[in-house]
């Protein structure tokens, strides 16, 4: 299935980030429900970059799946670099998209665990490390106008 | 704030009647087989059937299933590939069946992710492939999945059974619906199992016995199908 982004006549193929999208719309919207916020004027959220997530996407489908309470909603997305941390050695270092096939990233696009299947520490050669920052979606805060 | 996934959860599995998690306090006790024999004997009987491998470290079903290299399609997230008639997910679809050395907490975060980005179709039945033990998976399968039921196997063995005890108090204590226990890789009469099923009130789902030619049955759903072992755990049919 193909989406077309309005604004700027690309095609994007209608990837899990609309999925992820969906989990935010409603999570933001359960919250302010019960919070009785009857409007919801700034959403924030953070994508950690291991995912690869389009942000492109994920605001298009964001604005197709805006709730009744987000009418003027403003949607703030932050991308958080992806950080390691190798249990075995200590040592710590940064994700650079481009180091891996495209096998791979799908695979750590979608789950980004997969990522312990395909990194190694680059000192030590460990599969056990944590991803320190920059896993995946946050909803980091929702602002709006409260009935009193 | 908060993880936007956990929400969205429940809402993949509307389209999904029945969901039974073939789990286990034990490994080795033959889950995997258990689990896709019983997903073929619902098929085959004019469901609508999925399968769930959440065995993240030793991921088994595909092997059985003879079906290595699927990959899911996406559609506002991902839909699971059918093979042999099964709606199928695993996370072998992306570890490319590599070992896949995950802590506890990161197995968590897979499987939120996969169950969230996962867009069942309309199912009249999902068998999940759990992985052995009351850890992450469990715990986070009985945390996130409503209507979550659960088919416990056993082998004969008194070591296993302590195991498989365990997971049947705890489940009990939450209040968890159990459909029973099946006793696999029965060698000889013995009625310790069921008495000790019985005394926990539960239902003794089937007794599986003991074939050699299960092993050669792996990789051939046509051979799992005609087995001693299919028909065995064929009567678990009667209880879901």
């Amino acid at each position: 299935m193909i989406v077309i982004l309005k604004n700027e006549s690309m095609t994007f193929p209608a990837m899990h980030e609309w999925a992820l999208a969906e989990g935010i719309i409603s999570t933001a919207d359960k919250f302010a429900k019960e919070n009785n916020i009857t409007s919801i004027t700034e959403i924030h959220i953070m994508i950690g970059e291991l995912q690869q997530v389009e942000h492109d996407i994920v605001e298009f489908a964001l604005e197709q799946l805006r709730t009744p309470l987000m009418k003027n909603t403003k949607f703030i997305i932050k991308a958080i670099p992806a950080k390691f941390k190798c249990r075995n050695c200590g040592h710590e270092w940064t994700f650079i998209t481009g180091d891996f096939t495209e096998d791979v990233s799908e695979a750590i696009h979608f789950v980004p665990e997969m990522a312990h299947v395909f990194i190694k520490c680059p000192n030590c050669g460990s599969p056990d490390f944590e991803v320190s920052e920059g896993r995946g979606v946050w909803l980091q805060s929702i602002k709006g106008i409260k009935d009193d | 704030m908060t993880d936007p996934r956990l929400n969205i959860i429940p809402e993949r599995f509307k389209g999904v009647k029945n969901i039974i998690a073939v789990s286990s306090g034990k490994g080795g006790v033959g889950k995997s087989m258990v689990s896709v024999s019983l997903a073929l004997a619902i098929r085959d009987k004019g469901f609508t059937v999925g399968l769930l491998d959440l065995d993240f470290t030793s991921p088994s079903t595909h092997i059985i299933l003879g079906a290595p290299s699927l990959f899911p399609s996406e559609d506002k997230g991902i839909v699971p590939p059918i093979t042999n008639g099964l709606h199928y997910m695993s996370i072998v679809h992306y570890s490319a069946d590599k070992p896949a050395p995950l802590r506890g907490s990161d197995q968590s975060d897979a499987i939120i992710e996969l169950l969230a980005i996962t867009r069942w179709e309309k199912l009249d039945y999902l068998i999940i492939d759990m992985p052995p033990g009351l850890g992450d998976a469990t715990l986070d399968m009985i945390r996130l999945i409503p209507r979550i039921t659960f088919l416990v196997v056993s082998t004969p063995s008194r070591l296993a059974f302590e195991s498989v005890k365990k997971l049947l108090l705890l489940l009990i204590e939450l209040k968890i619906p159990i459909k029973g226990v099946a006793e696999n890789m029965v060698m000889e009469e013995s009625n310790y199992i069921k008495t000790e099923i019985q005394k926990l009130d539960l239902r003794y789902l089937t007794k599986i016995a003991f074939n050699k030619e299960v092993e050669d049955s792996i990789g051939d759903p046509d051979k799992i199908v005609s087995s001693k072992f299919h028909k065995d755990v064929s009567k678990i049919l009667d209880f879901i």
